[in-house]
């Protein structure tokens, strides 16, 4: 146990070098990957270790940025303030989509959200809302400095910040998935009927998961937001949900390390992608998806813990 | 009132493109128990093909016909390609490859056919019919619509080769053994789902213009045409389509107004999955376990 303590302290420190190292735009990018990890982590657990496909997280993502953003910039709320915030509401939220989502099996969940992720752009453009979403144009909120005068800029503060959030998060993520509710969880997803007769609630297990995974992909777009600093409808369309699934399948569905690699793979693959045409960054996607079903479905966490297994038993032997 | 009736024809002229699109959805899900999530992105790579035979300089029904062809060929390359592999695969495997080749004919139209947003030609006289009510191009699309779906009602019903893919369909190891080739069933659903697909986007694009992105609204009314209608039941998908067509312009028209259309179709969908998701004339499911 103490051992897994100093490599998890381990990599934290070492995740906080590129504040020294990397400066400006770099370390926006860094930021954001812990951005997008902490959201594809909310996907993984719902997808990857409880077996409900989610083809709308993106609504959640964008739900977080917003809640942030309209506490933010009309109520005056501390952006470090907004976060626990963000996360009730988008629990909550989270809560009431799956309620029906029980009743529909993987095929018609997937059907559903992916409807949500294609309305919910439609829906923060309203007018019944644009006194708080700001209609088309979104929203401009400040971005934070450093505090207690550390000798920090908006950049490194921001990354800190998110890194330590993130920290936090996966965390708590670690030690859910791997105590009771875990379990349950994987069971549920694995044979839901013997499941149940083992004593699972699986309609308040599937709910309750649904609820805590769009409260970490909405905190990630708090995060995100923070980040940003600018929120506004069309950032929030159907490709952002599809983008998270992208990453969620590279990383690997059910690998809670390989959420890290999904989040490395959507901040710089499009970059990358973009320099060859628009268009690249879906065909990359599409191939990169459809490539990974067929050769490798566990992703590249499941990758990378299979050949940790062969070396762990090499070792051991 | 007449604004309520013209409404309510236009909402059949819609709901029409819903019903095809609903009727591929279908015909794909009763045949592999999957959802073809590319389905509008390959109706809209068929309509831009359309628009390249025109500009070749062929008459409007030949440049129809021939996209109505290659979509033929794509779709049955596509299923031998890259369906067949995952046929048995988990969900998450089959959403996964059917949201990639979202991704790829959708960039891949961006690439080849640029992202401005193109005209196109409708092959029907632009005035107002039967006292303004109808449009030419609304009954003629009507028209088109309700013929391709009698002719696809006809060939299941009264074919060989319809009774052979419904069979494939039904209970393909059956079949099999007496001597139907599912594989190929399968196959030849997926060109006409395709082909069907090619129609639809050809009479819709008229009306919303052309652009890479043209079929994602219209994909998401006819999923919730084939679930309303029962997403195993191509009867149903047809008038289901037609109903979300029909609630779709008035809801537009005298509820939420038309910024909020598409949410409209998630509600749509939400009830009918929480209220009866067998749709209206879908078989219940059980399962024993």
């Amino acid at each position: 146990m103490r051992t897994s303590w100093l490599i998890a302290i381990f990599v934290l420190l070492a995740a906080a070098v590129p504040t020294l190292l990397f400066s400006g735009y770099h370390l926006f990018q860094m930021t954001m990957v812990v951005v997008y990890g902490v959201a594809i982590l909310g996907l993984a657990i719902l997808t990857g270790i409880n077996g409900q496909i989610s083809l709308g997280h993106g609504a959640f993502y964008a739900i977080g940025a917003y809640t942030t953003a309209i506490l933010m910039s009309s109520w005056d709320v501390p952006y470090w303030a907004t976060l626990p915030v963000s996360a009730v509401v988008c629990a909550t939220v989270g809560f009431l989509v799956g309620l029906p989502a029980l009743r529909l099996g993987g095929l018609y969940l997937a059907l559903t959200t992916f409807a949500l992720a294609v309305a919910i752009p439609q829906i923060l453009k309203h007018k019944l809302f644009e006194d708080w979403t700001g209609g088309v144009q979104g929203l401009v909120i400040d971005k934070p400095e450093a505090p207690f005068g550390l000798p920090l800029s908006a950049d490194q503060w921001l990354y800190l910040f998110t890194l330590a959030v993130g920290a936090f998060l996966y965390v708590l993520a670690i030690n859910l998935t791997h105590g009771r509710i875990g379990r349950a969880m994987r069971a549920v997803r694995d044979h839901p009927v013997a499941a149940e007769a083992m004593g699972v609630n699986l309609a308040m297990l599937k709910t309750r998961t649904f609820a805590v995974s769009a409260m970490y992909t909405g905190v990630a777009g708090s995060l995100g937001a923070i980040a940003v600093a600018f929120v506004a409808p069309d950032s929030f369309s159907v490709f952002l949900s599809i983008t998270f699934f992208v990453g969620l399948v590279a990383g690997g569905a059910a690998s809670i390390g390989g959420t890290i690699v999904g989040g490395v793979f959507i901040e710089f693959v499009p970059n990358l992608a973009d320099l060859v045409s628009k268009a690249a960054p879906g065909a990359v996607y599409g191939v990169i998806l459809i490539a990974m079903m067929f050769l490798m479905p566990q992703g590249a966490g499941g990758f990378i813990a299979m050949i940790w297994r062969r070396l762990a038993r090499q070792s051991g032997s | 009132m007449e604004g309520f009736i013209h409404q309510i024809i236009s909402g059949i002229a819609t709901g029409g493109i819903y019903a095809s699109v609903a009727l591929a959805l279908v015909m794909i899900y009763q045949a592999t128990h999957h959802v073809n999530f590319a389905q509008g992105e390959m109706a809209t790579f068929s309509t831009y093909i359309t628009l390249v035979l025109i500009q070749l300089g062929l008459p409007y029904w030949v440049a129809f016909i021939g996209a109505f062809s290659i979509s033929f060929v794509i779709g049955v390359l596509i299923e031998r390609v890259l369906m067949r592999p995952v046929a048995n695969a988990p969900v998450l495997t089959s959403v996964g490859v059917f949201i990639g080749l979202l991704l790829i004919v959708n960039s891949m139209t961006g690439w080849v056919f640029d992202y401005t947003i193109k005209q196109f030609p409708s092959p029907f006289p632009d005035k107002a019919l039967f006292g303004g009510f109808v449009s030419g191009h609304e009954l003629g699309s009507t028209g088109v619509t309700l013929s391709v779906l009698i002719l696809v009602y006809l060939f299941f019903r009264h074919t060989r080769l319809g009774l052979a893919m419904r069979a494939a369909a039904f209970n393909p190891v059956s079949s099999r053994l007496v001597g139907v080739r599912v594989g190929w069933m399968l196959a030849l659903g997926w060109g006409l789902a395709a082909a069907i697909g090619s129609v639809a986007g050809c009479m819709v694009a008229p009306v919303v213009f052309l652009d890479p992105n043209m079929m994602s609204g219209i994909l998401l009314y006819a999923f919730a045409g084939a679930l309303l209608g029962g997403i195993d039941s191509p009867l149903g998908a047809v008038l289901g389509g037609f109903m979300v067509g029909i609630i779709e312009n008035l809801g537009g028209a005298y509820i939420v107004g038309t910024e909020l259309k598409l949410t409209l179709a998630l509600v749509i969908i939400i009830t009918v999955l929480t209220l009866k998701p067998s749709g209206l004339m879908g078989r219940k499911v059980y399962s024993r376990v």
